[in-house]
């Protein structure tokens, strides 16, 4: 597609002159106005006029194809949103979505968010533990789910007395539901032409999103209306979101990208999507954006190296002449990559930064910036953010300097807690800044450069996995005496999960036990917490206070420097 | 150990399937397009493979494409030297 301008027209002048009031303006929002997302995404477009443009064009890995105008959004996530309502879930409620990338999982977050209740996406290749550990800490009162992910919730149901409605969105009547299960069908229930949105204000509570740790368990990141001011703004300028444009985002909306950006960001600029949930394979992919003529493709990392993998005649089989701007987000994306893309697609993909907590784009590269591949870009404007130093926490001045990346909290959808936590999200801010967690360096040009995590959090495939959760689950293996969970580089992922076993006594270590104890995790967890390799060793490093240290068997893994090891209680 | 079709064909069906998901898997179901099997659980459809028919499967051949189908892994096994 030729080239047109950008939304951004010049960084440098945007850094000088932005302001959050430009978000607002654009949505006619004034401080202390209702602002509800669900309003903004899709009757909010009717009223401008586009009511009959379509929002979403979604394919299924059979080839079904559904196709819905703003309108139709308007209309069913009204019904949505009555249908919770007449069953008698309130404003406030935690209403779990739990399903594949269906058009009712985009459908209903908004409709729950229409209500007043607090939306909560889990990705549907939770195992029935994850489930649990995340409804448990949030005390759910409904799950929106489809038939073949029920029982993975009938597993569990004794142990939530709080869990009142289990919405059943492709219910078929060939199986009984049982006693609090309820079956919605969006394409026969009646149609809700007018619903009264709830009259949310910036601070109302909307989205919890559930994120990993070192320890302890998965913390919600709790986020609030006022977030889509950042959504909105940041999806227009970072992945320049036009009129015309067919976007297509590959985050399952289980994670923060697939709803910022995802539902939020895309339509409350008003533009179409689509959506698959075709699993991947580069050929498969590449059809999909053909046929679609997608324009703007905001994607991952592990993706971008799998298509890689497949090489350039691959993507010269396709006409994607259509593509006119690329982003990537959830890992950093490495120099060859972004090389590759240029001589693949003729264009370079767009490293962007952020996280669960931030909720929108923090540091990016932008349409028409000078892009360095490799970096991570700079700071989108209004943001201010630097590297402090690890250990006194004061900006570093000095260029090249590695510290912590971290950001003046003072933008519209940072979190504004974790659910039931408040000790850990207080710890998240220090010296007046928020801390990521995430180590970089800056340049003489003002570009930001990942380095790494500052704790054990795994990051695979662009999803952070915490170890604590997954050694929780190994030790309930019976052959499992101890272990630890640690990333190992992975040229396609980024890192992989790893997990060093001692087994008890009378337990032999072979391939067959391997693979049971990789299935043990994954249907206790999912497939992302299955660790891809297992060492059995005799012991774990430990510390003479018997922690054991994660870090040696990381550094090992990264061929990197152990470090202090004087507290080690034993030889590895 | 001869390749039979039915012993993949089961472990698929135990294992990536749920108690009560009743979803109809044959020999040529999409598993990895399909999203019955996902990238992450191909590592442990791999080492079942490997461990079960004593082969190692490079990571080069170990793709998407490659583990599709039952039908497509009998065929991979075959390049492989597995009868």
């Amino acid at each position: 597609m030729p080239s047109k301008p950008s939304n951004m027209k010049s960084y440098e002048e945007e850094v000088k002159t932005f302001s959050w009031d430009i978000s607002k303006k654009e949505l006619e929002y004034k401080d202390g106005d209702i602002i509800n997302i669900g309003w903004y995404c899709s009757d909010r477009i009717c009223e401008k006029g586009k009511a009959e443009k379509l929002a979403l064009i979604w394919e299924s890995s059979k080839g079904e194809e559904k196709r819905y105008t703003f309108n139709d959004l308007r209309l069913i996530t009204n019904t949505m949103a009555s249908y919770l309502k007449n069953l008698g879930v309130n404003q406030g409620d935690r209403v779990c979505l739990f399903m594949d990338k269906i058009p009712e999982l985009y459908m209903g977050f908004l409709g729950v968010l229409k209500l007043g209740a607090i939306a909560q996406p889990l990705f549907s290749a939770f195992g029935s533990e994850s489930l649990l550990t995340r409804l448990e800490d949030a005390t759910t009162t409904a799950i929106m789910t489809q038939k073949k992910h029920l029982p993975k919730v009938r597993n569990i149901l004794e142990k939530m007395p709080y869990l009142k409605y289990i919405i059943v969105v492709d219910d078929d009547g060939s199986k009984a539901l049982r006693e609090r299960e309820f079956a919605l069908n969006i394409e026969t229930e009646p149609k809700i032409e007018k619903f009264d949105c709830f009259p949310s204000t910036a601070e109302t509570k909307s989205v919890l999103h559930y994120t990993s740790g070192t320890t302890g368990k998965p913390k919600g990141a709790q986020h609030v209306h006022y977030s889509l001011i950042s959504q909105y703004i940041t999806a227009k300028y970072v992945l320049d979101l036009q009129e015309d444009d067919v976007y297509w985002c590959t985050a399952d909306p289980g994670w923060v990208t697939g709803t910022s950006y995802g539902i939020i960001g895309v339509w409350a600029n008003g533009v179409t999507q689509c959506v698959t949930d075709i699993g991947f394979t580069a050929d498969n992919w590449y059809k999909f954006a053909e046929k679609n003529k997608v324009t703007v493709w905001y994607s991952a990392p592990t993706a971008i190296r799998s298509l890689m993998k497949e090489g350039t005649a691959a993507v010269k089989k396709h006409d994607l002449s259509s593509l006119r701007h690329l982003a990537s987000v959830g890992e950093p994306l490495n120099a060859e990559a972004v090389i590759w893309s240029q001589e693949a697609f003729g264009m370079m993909f767009h490293d962007t930064f952020w996280q669960t907590e931030t909720g929108s784009i923090m540091v990016s590269n932008y349409p028409g910036m000078k892009i360095k591949p490799g970096s991570m870009g700079k700071p989108f404007p209004g943001i201010t953010a630097t590297v402090l130093d690890l250990k006194t926490s004061e900006p570093i001045t000095k260029k090249g300097i590695v510290g912590m990346i971290a950001f003046q909290p003072n933008w519209p959808s940072i979190i504004r807690t974790y659910w039931n936590n408040e000790e850990i999200y207080k710890s998240k801010f220090k010296n007046g800044w928020y801390l990521s967690g995430d180590r970089a360096s800056i340049d003489e040009e003002g570009y930001y450069w990942f380095v790494g995590r500052d704790d054990d959090v795994i990051n695979t495939a662009g999803h952070l996995v915490g170890p604590f959760e997954i050694e929780s689950a190994l030790l309930e293996h019976p052959a499992v005496a101890e272990s630890a969970v640690v990333g190992k580089p992975d040229p396609v992922n980024m890192e992989v999960v790893k997990a060093f076993i001692a087994l008890k006594p009378g337990y032999d270590q072979n391939k067959m036990l391997e693979l049971e104890i990789m299935n043990f995790v994954r249907k206790k967890l999912s497939a992302l917490a299955m660790p891809q390799e297992i060492e059995f060793v005799d012991s774990l490093p430990k510390t003479r206070s018997g922690k054991i240290m994660r870090r040696v068997l990381r550094a090992k893994e990264w061929g990197e420097e152990i470090g202090d090891i004087s507290t080690l209680e034993n030889d590895m | 150990m001869a390749v039979t079709k039915d012993t993949i064909l089961e472990y698929v069906r135990n294992e990536y399937l749920e108690d009560g998901d009743d979803r109809e898997v044959t020999y040529n179901t999409p598993l990895i397009s399909g999203g019955i099997v996902d990238s992450f659980s191909m590592v442990s459809l791999k080492v079942f493979l490997e461990t079960k028919y004593n082969v190692s499967i490079p990571d080069a051949k170990a793709t998407p494409e490659a583990f599709d189908s039952v039908d497509n892994i009998i065929v991979l096994l075959k390049e492989m030297g597995v009868e």
